[in-house]
Order: C-alpha cells, then sequence, then structure tokens
C-alpha cells in the first residue's frame, strides 16, 4: 500500500469502517514507514479531541415549538374548508394564539406564501433606509402630520399608529417599493434603534404572527384588516415582538366594518 | 395530511430535532439562521412523510436539513455574514477540578471551534456528521449523496487540515 492511498484510508481505519483485510494492510504499512505512523497518531490525537470538544447542539425550545405549530398549522390548512369565520373573529384568534399560545411560523415559511422572498425585500428597504440620509421623506413624531402626508401619495391610506406612550416614538414616515409596488415605510425608533414598519394592503388578511430573522436583524410579520404589516430592526427580539403586538392590536381596532 | 401522519411523523421526526439544529448551525455558521432552515427543513420532510418508505429516518432528515441549508447557502452568498466566524457555537464547557488543564482544554475547544468554522463546507460536514453525531459512513454517504470511499478520504482530509490549522501540539496532547 503506497502512503497516499493509506492517507486517504486513515480515517477508516480509526473509525473501524474498514474490513479486516484493509485495516491489516493499514497496519502493516503502518509498523514499517515513520511518517504514516506519525500521521496516523496526529489523526487519532485530532479525532479525539473533536470528538472530546464537540457536543450536539440542543434546539432551542423556540424552534421546537415553532416546528410543532407549523405542523399543526398544515394539517389544518389541508382539511376542507367549512363556513369561514367572520374577520374579527379569525383575527382575534390568531392574536390569541400568537399572543397566549406563544408561537409564530417562521418567515421562512411565510415569505413563501407572500410570493418571492419579500423577506429579503423587506430587510434590504431597511438596511438601505439606514445607510444614505434617507431614513424619511417626512420626518415628524406627530402622527396626525404623517398621516396625511401619505395621502395621494399611494392608492391606500396606512395605519400610523402613535406607540409613543408605549416608548416606540415616531421619527417619520417614506414611501418604499416592495414587490415593484409602492407601499409605506413608518419609521419608529426605539432608544438608540430604528424600527422600519412596512405597511401595505393583502388580500390574506388574517395571516397568523410570524417572526424570523434574516441577516441578524429581527423581522416580525402578521396581517390584519386588509394590511399586511413587517417591522425589521436590530432591536432585540421580545421589543420587536412587544412591538409587533402593539401593531397588530392597533390593526384590528381600527378595522373598518365592510 | 390527516391528524395520524401528524401523529406518525412527531413520534418519529421529531426527536431528531436536536441533530437537525446540530448539522444546521454547523453548516450555516449562525444560529438565527439555523433555526429559520430546520423549521424550513421540517416543513419539507412533513410535505413528502407519505413518500418515505422506511429507512434509517434520521439519515432521510438530514438528507433534508442538509439540502435546505445548500440551497440557503445559495441564496445567501453575496452575505458578508457568511463568512464571519461565529462564537456562538460552543457547546456546554466541561468541568473539571485542575484550573490550569481547564484553561488548556478552554483554548483548544476554542482553536478547535474556529478550525472546524474555517473548514469548506463540504469537509465540515463529514466532520459534524462523524465526530459530533455520530453518523456511520454509510449514514453519510447517504446523507451526502457520495460513495463511501469518498465519505472515507474527505474525512481523512478534513482530519487533515484540522491538524494543520492547531499547529500547538500541547494543546491536544491527553
Amino acid at each position: 500500500m503506497s502512503c497516499e492511498t493509506l492517507s486517504d484510508k486513515l480515517s477508516g481505519y480509526l473509525d473501524r469502517e474498514l474490513d479486516e483485510r484493509s485495516a491489516g494492510e493499514v497496519e502493516a504499512h503502518v509498523r514499517q514507514c515513520l511518517t504514516c505512523s506519525a500521521r496516523l497518531e496526529g489523526e487519532r490525537r485530532l479525532r479525539a479531541a473533536v470528538q472530546a470538544n464537540l457536543t450536539p447542539l440542543r434546539a432551542p425550545e423556540r424552534l421546537r415549538s415553532n416546528v410543532r405549530a407549523m405542523l399543526r398549522a398544515q394539517v389544518k390548512r389541508s382539511r376542507p374548508r367549512h363556513a369561514r369565520l367572520p374577520t374579527w373573529a379569525a383575527t382575534a384568534a390568531a392574536l390569541l394564539l400568537g399572543v397566549v399560545g406563544g408561537w409564530r411560523l417562521g418567515i421562512w415559511q411565510v415569505s413563501r406564501g407572500e410570493g418571492p422572498d419579500v423577506v429579503a425585500e423587506v430587510v434590504a428597504g431597511h438596511v438601505r433606509s439606514l445607510q444614505g440620509a434617507h431614513l424619511t421623506d417626512i420626518a415628524s413624531s406627530e402622527h396626525h402630520t404623517v398621516k396625511p402626508w401619505f395621502a395621494g401619495k399611494l392608492d391606500f391610506s396606512p395605519p400610523v399608529p402613535d406607540f409613543s406612550a408605549e416608548g416606540f416614538p415616531l421619527i417619520g414616515g417614506r414611501l418604499d417599493y416592495v414587490r415593484e409596488k409602492q407601499v409605506a415605510a413608518l419609521v419608529y425608533g426605539r432608544q438608540q434603534h430604528v424600527i422600519n414598519l412596512f405597511v401595505w394592503p393583502s388580500p390574506d388578511a388574517n395571516a397568523l404572527p410570524a417572526a424570523g430573522s434574516r441577516r441578524g436583524y429581527h423581522v416580525q410579520h402578521g396581517a390584519a384588516s386588509g394590511m399586511t404589516y413587517w417591522a425589521i430592526s436590530d432591536l432585540n427580539e421580545s421589543d420587536l415582538s412587544h412591538f409587533a403586538h402593539l401593531v397588530a392590536t392597533d390593526l384590528s381596532g381600527t378595522a373598518v366594518q365592510p | 395530511m390527516d391528524p395520524s401522519a401528524l401523529a406518525r411523523f412527531e413520534e418519529t421526526v421529531l426527536p431528531h430535532l436536536d441533530a437537525a439544529y446540530t448539522l444546521a448551525r454547523h453548516l450555516l455558521r449562525n444560529e438565527h439562521d439555523a433555526e429559520d432552515v430546520v423549521q424550513d427543513a421540517y416543513l419539507r420532510a412533513f410535505r413528502h412523510f407519505d413518500g418515505y418508505r422506511g429507512g434509517d429516518m434520521r439519515a432521510w432528515l438530514l438528507t433534508i436539513v442538509r439540502r435546505t441549508c445548500y440551497s440557503w447557502i445559495r441564496q445567501h452568498a453575496g452575505d458578508a455574514r457568511a463568512t464571519e466566524f461565529d462564537e456562538t457555537v460552543h457547546g456546554d464547557p466541561r468541568t473539571g477540578n485542575d484550573p490550569e488543564a481547564e484553561m488548556l482544554r478552554g483554548a483548544l475547544r476554542e482553536a478547535l471551534d474556529q478550525a472546524i468554522e474555517r473548514l469548506p463546507v463540504e469537509f465540515r460536514e463529514v466532520v459534524i456528521l462523524r465526530d459530533v453525531q455520530g453518523s456511520s459512513y454509510a449514514e453519510i454517504a447517504e446523507v451526502v449523496g457520495i460513495p463511501v470511499g469518498t465519505v472515507m478520504s474527505r474525512l481523512s482530509r478534513a482530519r487533515q487540515r484540522l491538524q494543520r490549522a492547531l499547529p500547538v501540539e500541547d494543546y491536544w496532547r491527553s
């Protein structure tokens, strides 16, 4: 056996995956070749060090519950639809599930339903807004100033909720593009962090709340009363989740009854 | 999908969540991305569960997790963060009574983690599957989709690369 051939078999020898004949050949070669003998010893130590120092990771509890929730949603979805619930009831159920159950869908899954990678687009929009001098088109902490500014610029009237009492002061608003459509981007602050809240009308008005992260940013998504929203920030997950909850509550509260 | 399929799936596939997460965490080198990808892989697995025809369940699931990781990596090839080293991959440190040995062990662990994170992904995955997950060569061959002989040579080469990345012999004198 040549040294090259042997070098490819060292792992198999150490892991006891070689048949008896090959193992015997490795042993015979190593006995009379110093280089290969040293190589085998080196690999033996390395293998032991890796096995002793790296242990299987434990999946976070959040992932476990997210997977379970997603599976149940799959089963539900594939069942035949009965009479549709009234919008408000579906919204309330969605919020209740999201808040009380504490589970959320992964944004990966949601983004598929929303079309070609909308998550990447809103995250890119968030990053863009922080890079240049174009965080807001209208800078104002007054929602009475920001909301009318959108009139005539969009074919819908976005909600501009006031969360200053909850510690999320409004910074302003701007027009942005998601999936080649104009959407409202509302900018909120939390200490030194910036939150972009993208809002646009969506036919799938009662999506369950979803959360995830992309490129190091946290993302929260949901829909209510005909509007879909995406909140993105480098803010910690629980604060952003609180913010998304405020948004969802506000949206379902301001529902215009058909 | 009927509820009995859900029950079977939860019973047979859900127990491998830690293995799925470990593989994704090491392939993507980021815990949030790993969570997203594992969840997506479970969705795919569930949708194809009807087509599962026996065999090693863990290998079947890990094959899907690996493919999902690879498509994620392709999609995010341009991200700067994809090349960064994330320190939080460390497992639970083992405890002992000798502080000096502990320090050495800590340094070794860190050096090993870094060396593994920096391995090209095709080498990294065989090391993780074999030395962290304890997969057999046959299982690795199935998950990665290569012959057993290639598993062996790739693993040898991966370990040789790791040795070169860890030149301080003292670190791993046991």
